[in-house]
């Protein structure tokens, strides 16, 4: 099993009154009126430096992503990060995990296949290249590109990066949405044929589909914790299997928030208002923002609609938006208690959503700096050996994960 | 869209066949366009009133028509949209026919018309979109809620047409049709009009032959009515009415009125 520590960048100290105050955390906050430039730059470096905390410590992974005005993760510019993060952790065994740049808005999308090249080189071969579709509030409502034509974008741009990485030839690109003459990237991946590819999404059909056919690693990122995943995820591997292909865990990633204390009671009184702080204010966002026309194509809408999971999503953020903190636990939107308490559930919960890349989100909406210390540090001590070995003692290969990274453990035994 | 009695259906081919929407048809006399806006065709008593004097053609923009939802990736752009509009209009049998637009339909009409002058002979614009003014900004209305759309696109947003247009059918799977249907029909004419609808049409109005009748609610808060005179001024000869206790829908708010004037504007 692979850990990587995610982290969302989020703006700590929003007033109290934020979610009565404002319509929606995305698109639409305003920055001046909540947000200090200089104390913004305090959280890119806290959120910097718990990344590389973590990747000392002894994650496999640490990610970041992207997100275009919105209050609850504003890394627009994830590959900035990624760079920090590359060139900090140089000579440590730790993946960078970009969940990442998006591609149908990135023009000319070639940009994402040199960045990711350069990270690539500069992380000496340790980049895992997270291809986003972009939600609909960051692709279309911000950056304008148009609902029924993201997916044709994506897959375009896609293709383009792939070729570009591995082409020993300069190639002219007759794309619909890219057109160009002479394509012969500069620096080319140290990973080959090319990193590994990793795409998340949060349980369309499409998505599915679009990873299986071209063996990506599929990474069901939700909010809603390892049960509510459950359904999605046994859909995803009975896909898998109608598809023709082996049930292999490393193909699959899952995000969930944990947080760690030395005994449950302290984990309440650690993390309660943070949690709450999440879900209340992080996830204020207008159910209509998620589904702009066209933003699904036509059988992922007639399947979203049909079967009443549309419905069921939006049912569960506006119920998330209230729970208290004990629900939120009870519920698994967050694994939360002492080590044993944690270890115990978030082993059940990869068993049962059968997944080899786990992504944990340590940082959570509020966490000030110390505390988000101290929550890597007791899941990297108490937690994280105990979930490595968890698919041992099956013939997997974490074909998903960089090649010079794969097998550390087993060398640092041998 | 149910067709009603005395609406015909035609299925055509358009763009060497890659789309084949169907188009409603119905009433006798000159031959009349009528193109829908965001929302998909309805078959509505505005459609009615303008089958009494004309012969209506009521095409479906493409990927609306039921069973057909792919159709909108063969049209990349509004210069294949208006060149599968000439199509569509030689199929048939149209030569130069009267154009009839509501809102997207009004500013695709336009584009038509501009495009290629010796193909419409008269133009109807009932609250076109397609200019823009930083200063009265036409709705996102693409992004809004149904219900948010009603506050700004009815003279009476809690009047009964209003609360008709948010009304859903009670069975699950007639609802989920609906809402499929109405989520499609913004999907593909949004194509055209993401993030809002302004295209360029500005610089090609000038073009227009067509005698230009340009109608608009009052009471329009999606796309302001000032714009009626943006409208005009580009088009040589226009003429504007505006109707009063009307919003974005003149043709359904204040049906009898606004059919009477388009009547009596395609008879001229």
């Amino acid at each position: 099993m692979k850990v990587s520590m995610f982290h969302l960048m989020p703006h700590r100290e929003l007033p109290d009154d934020f979610e009565r105050r404002y319509k929606s955390v995305w698109v639409d906050p305003p920055f001046p009126e909540l947000a200090d430039p200089d104390r913004i730059g305090q959280f890119y470096n806290w959120t910097l430096d718990e990344l590389v905390h973590a990747a000392r410590v002894g994650f496999d992974g640490i990610c970041v992503n992207e997100h275009h005005q919105n209050a609850y993760g504003f890394m627009p510019g994830p590959n900035l990060m990624g760079s920090a993060l590359a060139r900090e952790t140089n000579g440590m065994d730790v993946a960078i995990v970009q969940m990442g740049a998006t591609l149908p808005t990135t023009q000319p999308p070639i940009r994402i296949a040199e960045e990711y090249a350069m990270l690539d080189c500069i992380s000496g071969g340790r980049l895992i290249a997270g291809m986003p579709l972009g939600t609909a509030m960051d692709a279309c409502q911000v950056y304008g590109i148009t609902p029924v034509e993201q997916r044709e974008r994506y897959y375009e741009a896609h293709d383009l990066i792939l070729k570009a990485w591995q082409s020993q030839e300069m190639f002219a690109w007759n794309g619909k949405y890219t057109k160009l003459g002479k394509v012969n990237l500069w620096p080319r991946p140290v990973q080959k044929p090319h990193p590994p590819v990793w795409v998340p999404g949060t349980g369309s059909y499409s998505t599915w589909e679009f990873s299986a056919k071209n063996d990506h690693c599929y990474c069901f990122l939700s909010y809603f914790g390892a049960k509510a995943a459950e359904q999605t995820m046994a859909g995803f591997w009975r896909f898998v299997d109608q598809f023709g292909l082996k049930q292999n865990p490393y193909r699959a990633g899952f995000l969930q928030l944990v947080v760690v204390a030395d005994s449950d009671a302290q984990a309440e009184r650690d993390y309660a208002r943070h949690c709450e702080y999440f879900y209340r204010k992080c996830m204020h966002i207008p159910l209509h923002y998620f589904g702009p026309p066209g933003h699904q194509d036509y059988r992922s809408l007639e399947k979203g609609i049909r079967s009443g999971l549309t419905l069921k999503i939006g049912q569960e953020l506006e119920a998330a938006q209230q729970y208290s903190y004990r629900e939120l636990v009870d519920k698994q939107f967050v694994i939360a208690g002492s080590p044993a308490t944690v270890r115990e559930q978030l082993i059940e919960a990869c068993r049962n959503l059968h997944i080899g890349n786990l992504m944990v989100l340590l940082q959570i909406g509020s966490m000030p700096h110390d505390l988000t210390m101290r929550n890597i540090d007791l899941f990297a001590e108490q937690v994280l050996p105990h979930l490595r070995p968890l698919w041992d003692d099956e013939p997997w290969e974490n074909e998903w994960w960089p090649e010079r990274l794969r097998n550390k453990e087993k060398e640092q035994l041998s | 869209m149910t067709a009603t009695a005395g609406v015909a259906e035609r299925r055509v081919a358009t763009l060497g066949g890659q789309v084949n929407p169907r188009v409603l048809v119905a009433g006798q006399g000159p031959p009349v366009v009528y193109l829908h806006g965001a929302m998909g065709l309805q078959w509505d008593p505005f459609l009615d009133a303008l089958a009494q004097h004309n012969t209506v053609y009521a095409p479906e923009h493409p990927g609306t028509t039921p069973g057909d939802p792919d159709a909108i990736k063969a049209v990349d752009d509004l210069w294949d949209l208006v060149l599968h509009h000439y199509d569509l209009f030689d199929e048939l049998d149209l030569d130069a026919p009267a154009v009839v637009g509501h809102s997207f339909g009004g500013m695709i009409g336009a584009e038509i018309a501009a495009t290629n002058p010796e193909r419409v002979n008269r133009l109807v614009l009932l609250c076109p979109v397609g200019l823009w003014r930083d200063d009265i900004p036409v709705a996102q209305f693409l992004q809004m809620t149904p219900q948010e759309v009603v506050e700004i696109a009815f003279a009476d947003p809690q009047g009964e047409l209003a609360q008709e247009f948010l009304r859903m059918p009670e069975d699950p799977e007639q609802m989920a049709d609906a809402l499929i249907a109405a989520t499609w029909a913004q999907a593909c004419t949004g194509k055209f009009m993401w993030p809002f609808p302004e295209k360029g049409l500005h610089k090609r109005l000038y073009r227009i032959r067509a005698r230009t009748l340009i109608v608009w609610g009052e009471q329009d808060r999606l796309a302001p009515p000032a714009y009626a005179e943006e409208f005009a001024s580009r088009i040589g000869g226009a003429r504007v009415e505006r109707i009063r206790d009307a919003a974005h829908l003149p043709q359904l708010e204040q049906t009898e009125q606004v059919a009477r004037l388009v009547a009596d504007f395609l008879a001229e």
